[in-house]
Order: structure tokens, then C-alpha cells, then sequence
């Protein structure tokens, strides 16, 4: 689903190397790139040719895309971070499976401080998208080639090994023009007939990296404005809500509609953008609701960002499946049920 | 919502049979999920998959509870047996799947899929033999949504390929049918 999403998204440049549960992706990749004018597919040697390969697409212009699933995700981050310092539009995916270590090849949430803390060495952001079923593996696909190429950032799409190994009917969004992108003036392809350019991260110079940290921080204010998203599903008389994103989220939309059926009122807010947080969505739901619980398919994470964006005004409480294993709806309705007779706001 | 869990060892054509049924159920028009899980071999490890149909969107792909299992091996028994649904069905390849049901508060339904197979002379379908059975024990969808589906993904294949899956196919739906 994001090879195809990503091919009409404009995607030219394809660079991977295999790891169980994405390889779908990087199959798919390697059959349809043959078939597209300008497209290219490169199996890498390692996970880190695949990444500077990136870079280098990247450089020249492309819309370029690498994917892996943990393990291969760590080590990823040095080119994410030079992606991040040269100022580098790149989708980068990664299909989560348990660890840490090699772990399994089971769904898992474990890489999210990975993922929304940067991941590599330095003083940067990556924007993080994080999808709950295969309809918006495809929007989302869409959407990462162009928060990247309008913010000249990586972006990261953080998936599970759920979707990466599930199939379901979805509607791709129509094929793109790529002749009708953007120009974008930067780019390097051969410096006939005008000044060379020259893109670079060694900067020894302390002012000069000063001035790029200020600038790359001015952009993360803008990303952090513009583009916060979150769903709301069955907030607005709710007493408590479940906060979960991805395939934890999809589990604890089965486990509300349940809880609703037993009469209690709650509801879920799931994050689409994990950095940048939606604090916003999340404070204005605070306004009416005082208990949220956390549901992660890791140890406690995303809680963290749960808690500074409400900044203890509210009742955070936590759930957490690590390792690869997969909650039912029943398992997550029952905690729901339990806490909210324990907090007694069935008496609201 | 009915979830069917399709369980067996790599090689018999487990995958195969729950992406067919997926295709033919997405293709009715109803809300699917497909889920596979196998080991890393190619041939010999477990391999399963799940289909959770619904008119309504799905929540959770994993069959915690199948309504239905398609069963191809020993283990598999040993690993669904206790999961299944009251009141669901098993559909059990009795060639191969020596192992007794001992729940009550189920439905069995003994295929003889290997033997049959072999009778047509084609061991490869046997797992289309299955497929039959639990299309028309189940009635989740038609034998002609299965078999358009089949078609769709054997495009490009050789023709005979669909003629012995058709085969196949019909046999298990009889054999079903003159049980009832």
C-alpha cells in the first residue's frame, strides 16, 4: 500500500535492504520501479548504503523513500540526521516489530521515543506520521512526500508490523504529474552555466552552526503550527478518553464502540502526527474530560508526551502491551470499564 | 463480523486459501481484514492467516475468537481448537489431521481433502477442495465470487491451473452438501 501510494505520490527513488515485516514493501518496490519512466530501485547492501543512497537522490532532486523495520530503523539514523542538517526532503518508513535488540517480527510501538526524539545525534526534529489501517498508509504516504519537500525535512512514517504484514481494500489517491512539481532551486545537477552550490553539514565554524540550529528551529516552530493532527472519535460527551495511535488505536476504537454499548461515555483521540504532538486538540479535550488513558503497545512512551502537553492538569493513567504482543478490543474494554468505575465518573 | 482462521504448515496452500476468500468478500462489497503469520522457512513451518469479515468497519484484524477455522495439520488442532467460537465451525482435512475434536459446543466438519485430491489425480488442490467446503459450509460468499477472485489472481498463469482449481473447488462444495 505505500509502495503504490508512494509511486503516485511522485516517488522516483527507491533504496532498501530486506527485513521481516516490511519486505512487502521493498518486493513491491523493486517490481514496479522497473516499470516507471525515471524510476529506480536499488536492494543496498545495508541499511545505511540504502539511507546515503537517500541522500544523494535527495541531493538531485528526486522524491526519494528508504524503509525498514527496527533494527534496520537504528540504523538509519546517521543519514536521517545528515537528511535533517543538509535540509533534505526523504520519506523514511519504518514497520515496527518488537524489540529491543533483533527482538521478533511481531507488532510493536516500541521505537516511538526513536522516533519523535529525532533518533540520530544533533539538535533536530523529524515530522512523524503514524497511520491505523491501510487507507491511510496510502493518504499518509501521500501526505510525508509533501510535508518533505515543503518543509526540506525527513519524514517519518511509523507503522507496525501489523500493517505491514495485513491486507485491506483502500482507495490510492489519483497518480501525480511529477513534471509539475515544484521547482526546487537547490538542487544539485550539474553546475553548467550558473554558480556551483554546495550542500553540506560540517560546519566548523561555531556561529555558522549556530545559524543553522536557529534556522532549522524556525522551521520546526512552522511544522509545529501548521500541521498538528489528531482524530477525535466520540469525544464530545465523553467523561474519559482513550489516547492510542496506530494499530493500538484501531484496537481501542473496537474497545470504546463496546463500552458504549454498556452505557458508559468515552471516547479516543488518536494522534496522526506524533512530532509535532497535537497539544492543542489534546488540551481543548482536557477542558471537559479529566481522566485519559494511555494505551501503547509498549512500555510507556507516548505517555510522556500525553502528560507534558496537559501539564498535569489531568488524570493521565497508563496501559501497556511490550513485545510484540496484540491486545484484543475486549482486553482494552475491560481496563476502560474497570477504570471508569473506579474513578467513578459514571456519577458525572 | 466473522473471523475465519485458515491454519495449516507452509507449502499446503494456506495463504492462498484466505487471500481467495478475502478477494471474493472484498470483491461482495463487505469490509475485510487479511492477516497473515507464518515462520521463516518456505516449506514446513506453520503458516496461518486470518479473514475478518464485516458489514461495519473492522477494529482488530487478529482472530481471537474465529467463528471459523479451516484446518490442515495437527498442530494447527491442537492451537485453534480451544480459541474457536461457540457454536463456530471447524472444516478439517481428514487425511491429514489425525487428532480428535474433543469440544462439544462446535461444529466439525470432516473433509477427506487428500484422498479426494489424489482421486482427481491432482494433489495440489487439495487445499481448493477445503476452500470449497468451507465456502459452501460457511455461505460467507458464493463459489462465483471465489472463483472470479481465483481468476484475478492466476492472470497470467496457464489456463489448466484455473480448470483444476474449479475442480477442486466443486468437489469440496459437493462433498459438503451431500453431507447436510
Amino acid at each position: 500500500m505505500i509502495g503504490e501510494a508512494a509511486i503516485r505520490a511522485g516517488c522516483r527513488f527507491y533504496a532498501g535492504y530486506p527485513i521481516t515485516p516490511q519486505n512487502e514493501l521493498t518486493e513491491y518496490m523493486a517490481r514496479s520501479m522497473d516499470n516507471i519512466e525515471d524510476g529506480t530501485f536499488v536492494q543496498a547492501e545495508s541499511e545505511i548504503a540504502a539511507i546515503n543512497m537517500v541522500i544523494g537522490a535527495s541531493m538531485a532532486g528526486a522524491r526519494a523513500m528508504t524503509s525498514s523495520s527496527s533494527p534496520g530503523i537504528s540504523l538509519k539514523q546517521e543519514g536521517i540526521s545528515f537528511l535533517a542538517a543538509q535540509e533534505l526532503p526523504a520519506v523514511i518508513v519504518n514497520t515496527m516489530r518488537g524489540g529491543p535488540g533483533l527482538g521478533n517480527i511481531a507488532p510493536s510501538q516500541g521505537d516511538y521515543f526513536q522516533a519523535t526524539r529525532g533518533g540520530g545525534h544533533g539538535d533536530y526534529r523529524t515530522i512523524v506520521l503514524a497511520p491505523d489501517s491501510g487507507q491511510e498508509l496510502a493518504d499518509l504516504t501521500r501526505t510525508a512526500f509533501e510535508y518533505a519537500d515543503k518543509y526540506r525535512s525527513p519524514v517519518l512514517m511509523l507503522a507496525d508490523g501489523m500493517m505491514g504484514q495485513m491486507m485491506e481494500p483502500v482507495v490510492f489517491p489519483e497518480p501525480i504529474d511529477v513534471s509539475l512539481l515544484p521547482h526546487k532551486p537547490w538542487t544539485l545537477g550539474g553546475a553548467e552555466g550558473r554558480p556551483s552550490r554546495i550542500i553540506l553539514s560540517l560546519l566548523l565554524n561555531p556561529a555558522k552552526q549556530e545559524e543553522l540550529n536557529w534556522k532549522l528551529e524556525r522551521k520546526y516552530e512552522t511544522i509545529t503550527r501548521e500541521i498538528p493532527k489528531a482524530e477525535k472519535y466520540m469525544t464530545d460527551d465523553a467523561h474519559l478518553a482513550v489516547i492510542a495511535y496506530g494499530t493500538a488505536a484501531r484496537i481501542a476504537k473496537g474497545a470504546v464502540k463496546r463500552v458504549r454499548e454498556m452505557g458508559l461515555k468515552v471516547g479516543l483521540f488518536r494522534p496522526i502526527t506524533l512530532w509535532p504532538y497535537p497539544k492543542n486538540d489534546l488540551r481543548d479535550l482536557s477542558r471537559h474530560i479529566r481522566d485519559f488513558l494511555v494505551f501503547e503497545m509498549n512500555t510507556g512512551q507516548m505517555v510522556e508526551d500525553v502528560k507534558l502537553s496537559l501539564e498535569g492538569k489531568s488524570n493521565v493513567h497508563f496501559y501497556g502491551r511490550p513485545g510484540g504482543t496484540i491486545s484484543t478490543p475486549d482486553e482494552i474494554a475491560k481496563m476502560i470499564n474497570t477504570l471508569y468505575h473506579r474513578q467513578n465518573l459514571e456519577e458525572e | 463480523m466473522k473471523k475465519t482462521v485458515f491454519a495449516g504448515f507452509g507449502g499446503q496452500g494456506v495463504l492462498m486459501m484466505g487471500y481467495a476468500f478475502a478477494m471474493a468478500v472484498m470483491n461482495d462489497g463487505k469490509h475485510i481484514t487479511y492477516l497473515p503469520a507464518y515462520g521463516a522457512e518456505m516449506r514446513g513451518g506453520t503458516a496461518n492467516c486470518t479473514v475478518a469479515v464485516s458489514d461495519e468497519e473492522i477494529f482488530s484484524p487478529v482472530a481471537s475468537a474465529p467463528d471459523y477455522a479451516v484446518i490442515l495439520s495437527n498442530p494447527s488442532l491442537i492451537k485453534y481448537e480451544s480459541m474457536i467460537n461457540n457454536g463456530g465451525t471447524v472444516f478439517i482435512n481428514s487425511s491429514l489431521v489425525t487428532k480428535e475434536v474433543s469440544r462439544d459446543d462446535i461444529h466439525i466438519v470432516k473433509v477427506p481433502a487428500g484422498d479426494m485430491a489424489r482421486k482427481l489425480r491432482n494433489e495440489r488442490i487439495s487445499n481448493m477442495i477445503m476452500l470449497g467446503a468451507f465456502v459452501s459450509g460457511s455461505q460467507l460468499t458464493s463459489m462465483e465470487s471465489i472463483l472470479d477472485a481465483l481468476a484475478e489472481i492466476t492472470k497470467g498463469k496457464k489456463a489448466t491451473l484455473m480448470k483444476s482449481n474449479k475442480k477442486g473447488l466443486d468437489a469440496g462444495a459437493e462433498y459438503v452438501l451431500q453431507g447436510v
